[in-house]
Order: C-alpha cells, then structure tokens, then sequence
C-alpha cells in the first residue's frame, strides 16, 4: 500500500498544483471493483465545490488521478467515488481508513443547477457514471417544492450487473422524492428490476420533455445513444447536459497541460459538464 | 371483443392512427388477458401462435441455463410488444417470458392475424412498417449490450469517473 499511514503535518495548498492532504474517514464498497473513499482534510478547513466537479487525487508514491466528487456540496465528508482501473485507482480503493490522501482542486465545470428552476429534470447514468450526478441529485432533491426548485425529478441508472450498481441506498431514499428506474445490463432470476440497456428506460419516463432538462453522464457511447433518445422524445438538445471525458488524459486539471485537449475544448478547464450543442460534433468524430 | 377494448386497441402505439376497418380486422384476432406474478405467458420451443400488446405489469424474457438458473434476456413494459416469432417461420418462442407483476395486454391470435395481412397486403405492409421498428430497436439495445460498455477495460486511471 503506498498511501501514508502515520500522521503528518498537513502544509497549506501554495496553489492548484499542490495536494492537501486528507485523512481517508471511512471507505465503503460499492461493488466488487468501486469503493467510496470519505476524505476529511487535515488542517480541518471547508472544501467548496459545485456538483460535477473533480478533484485529482493522490495516493502517495503511485500517481494522481482525476476523481469526480460524488458528495453533497457543503456536506462533510468529501466523497470520491472510484472504479479500479489502473495502478493509482486500485491504491485510491484499498486506502485503508486513517491514511492520507492528496487532493488538489475542485476543477472544472458543473451541472450548472441554477438553471434548472421548474424543470423536469432527467437524470441518466451508466455505471460509475452515477458518482458525479449523486450529488447533482442531492441538491435537486433539496430544492424539490421550493420556489426555484425543479418540478420533477427523474433519475434512471443503467449498470452491467446487479452487483455493479451503486448508491443503492441513495437510490432507494430518492424513489421517496423522485421517479426511479434502474436497469442492469445481464441478471440471472433473482433480480426483479428491468433489463435492458439504459436508453431503453427514456421512452416510459414520466416527464414532460418540453419543459425538460437532461444530465448524462457514463461511457461515451451510452451518452451519444441516451442523447438521441433523449431527442425523439422531445427533449431540446439545448436543454441535456452531459459530462464528458472522452478517455482524455486529465493531469494539470487548470488547462496548461494540453493533455486533455479535445477540439477547441481543454476538458478539465472547459467540460466536463458541456451542453449537448457543444459535444455533439465532438462525440461524432472518431480518434479525434 | 367489445367496442370499448377496440377502442383501446386502437390507442396502442403499435396501432395507432390505423383506420377503423384495420382496426376491427384486428379485434377480430384479439382477446383481453391477465396474468398473475410469476405466471408463464411464453415458453421456449412452443409454438408462437400468440403475441402481446402490453397495457400494465412487467414481463421478463429469459433462458434456462444448467447451472445458472433463468438468465435474464430483457423486461418488457406497458406499451411494448411482446413476443415477435409468431410473424417468422418457423413460428417457434425463443425465450420463456414470465410475468414479474400482474400484466394485462391483449392477446393477438398470430395465425388469424397472418391470414388477415396475407389478405390485406397493404394492411401487412403497414403493419410491417410498425413491426420493423421495434425489430430494428431490440437489435440495436442488443448490439449496445454486446459492447458490455460498463465492462473491464472501457476506462483507465488518466479517465475521470
């Protein structure tokens, strides 16, 4: 394990390319491959951020990755939820609680939620892609019956497998409020929910696509199909918003680097959350 | 079948806007039905003579696998049509389909129906029209499936999640 485990004096950040520390305050496993790391910072300062931000996140001696924050703006702890997929997510997911982490940012765009007063909002997820709208969804809920609030919330999830769905409790809590539809990709008879692909949930929702508001976010290929369903039913392209990342390399996370260059766009500065106008282009072309 | 339940037969999507005589050919082939939780409604091998018009409840499309149980295929909702292989030779369920709620569609008797489009080629055609689609979309949401987008391999570490 190449995290910290003893105790250190946390530095102030001297500016965006300097991790501050945070202790990992518990863990949680989400599926075989996802955990969910709490972070509480050691110099016990607040962290602010919108919903659909990330942070890059260091374990110490492996790398730095980007994360989506998947928590409550304003709530303690900070969540990141995170998939093993490589050398640094794997130490990030077996971060024993007690050590330390490093956390630069927030960066990047969010959600933009303000915009979205008296709307039906439609929430789509495929797989991890859950982690950077829980928190969207979290603030839509809040803000349900009050004036600037949406008129509906919907939110439907696509996973692989049963056991590869996340936030079941979150989406358990949120059918109270809001309409829920998950469906998994291959389940054997013990599974009760749909099956299907994620898109296929767009057509039965109940929500008025004139008055729409859409956010996706999972692989890339799920968004484009979703996006054109979202499309036939009604939905304005101006009004879906999508978090993209388009397997680009995320490293500086403030748009020096250039690694993450797509087009006129440097996602971590200028996406990931971009309206649908702007990526449909950009999701179209191959190898771009 | 009475007026009324034409009448809702001409709602569904599948059929709507058809005009009134297709309409009464084709509740000349269809009955209401109901099924309990847990019911069969389709077996794998039997013979397709009949196919759904979903109104309310869920259905599961599955195959038996020793060893594993019943793998799940695909659910099926209101609006949706289920069963497809009583238009095809050679007329033969693919899939069980069980009912995961209590389901209300209407049963379309396939061999009457395709005696009444063999009779009525531009009434086939239009159905045709209406069938295809929902053909074409089953294979594309299965195409998607076989990509296994959620899969091992679709990201790596330098990939926001």
């Amino acid at each position: 394990m190449a995290t910290l485990t003893e105790p250190s004096p946390a530095p102030a950040p001297t500016g965006p390319f300097t991790p501050a520390t945070f202790r990992v305050a518990g863990r949680e496993q989400e599926a075989p491959d996802v955990a969910t790391l709490a972070l509480e910072p050691t110099d016990g300062r607040s962290f602010a951020f919108h919903p659909g931000q990330f942070n890059m996140l260091t374990a110490f001696g492996v790398g730095e990755v980007p994360i989506s924050i998947s928590s409550r703006p304003g709530s303690r702890p900070l969540l990141h939820t995170i998939r093993e997929v490589g050398p640094v997510t794997a130490a990030l997911c077996r971060a024993p609680v007690g050590s330390l982490v490093g956390v630069r940012g927030p960066f990047g765009t969010d959600w933009g939620l303000d915009a979205f007063a008296h709307a039906d909002v439609v929430v789509v997820a495929g797989g991890i892609g859950l982690a950077p709208l829980r928190g969207a969804v979290q603030v839509l809920l809040d803000r349900a019956g009050l004036p600037m609030g949406p008129r509906k919330v919907v939110v439907l999830v696509g996973a692989r497998t049963p056991d590869q769905l996340i936030f079941r409790r979150d989406l358990d809590a949120w059918r109270a409020h809001a309409e829920v539809a998950v469906t998994v990709d291959m389940a054997t008879s013990g599974w009760e929910g749909n099956v299907g692909v994620v898109t296929s949930l767009v057509g039965s929702a109940g929500f008025d696509a004139h008055r729409a508001m859409a956010l996706v976010c999972g692989p890339e290929v799920m968004m484009r199909h979703t996006v054109q369903a979202l499309i036939e039913r009604g939905v304005l392209p101006t009004s879906i918003r999508l978090r993209v990342s388009l397997e680009r390399n995320m490293q500086c996370g403030t748009g020096l680097c250039g690694h993450c260059q797509l087009g006129p766009f440097l996602l971590c500065r200028d996406g990931p959350v971009v309206t649908y106008p702007q990526a449909s282009r950009l999701l179209a072309e191959a190898e771009l | 079948m009475s007026p009324s339940t034409a009448s809702q037969l001409a709602a569904h999507p599948l059929f709507a806007d058809l005009p009134p005589a297709a309409i009464g050919a084709l509740s000349a082939c269809a009955s209401d039905v109901s099924f309990e939780p847990g019911e069969l409604i389709l077996t794998e091998g039997a013979d397709a003579k009949t196919f759904y018009l979903l109104r309310q409840g869920k259905v599961a499309l599955s195959a038996h696998a020793p060893g594993k149980g019943h793998l799940l295929v695909q659910t099926l909702g209101p609006g949706e049509a289920l069963g497809l292989s009583w238009l095809f030779p050679p007329f033969l369920w693919q899939f069980d389909a069980r009912a995961v709620e209590r389901v209300e569609a209407f049963a379309l008797d396939g061999p009457c129906l395709r005696a009444k489009l063999e009779g009525d080629p531009a009434l086939g055609y239009e159905l045709l029209k209406r069938f295809t689609p929902i053909v074409l979309e089953r294979l594309q949401q299965t195409r998607l499936r076989l990509l296994d987008l959620y899969g091992n391999g679709t990201t790596s570490d330098g990939h926001p999640h």
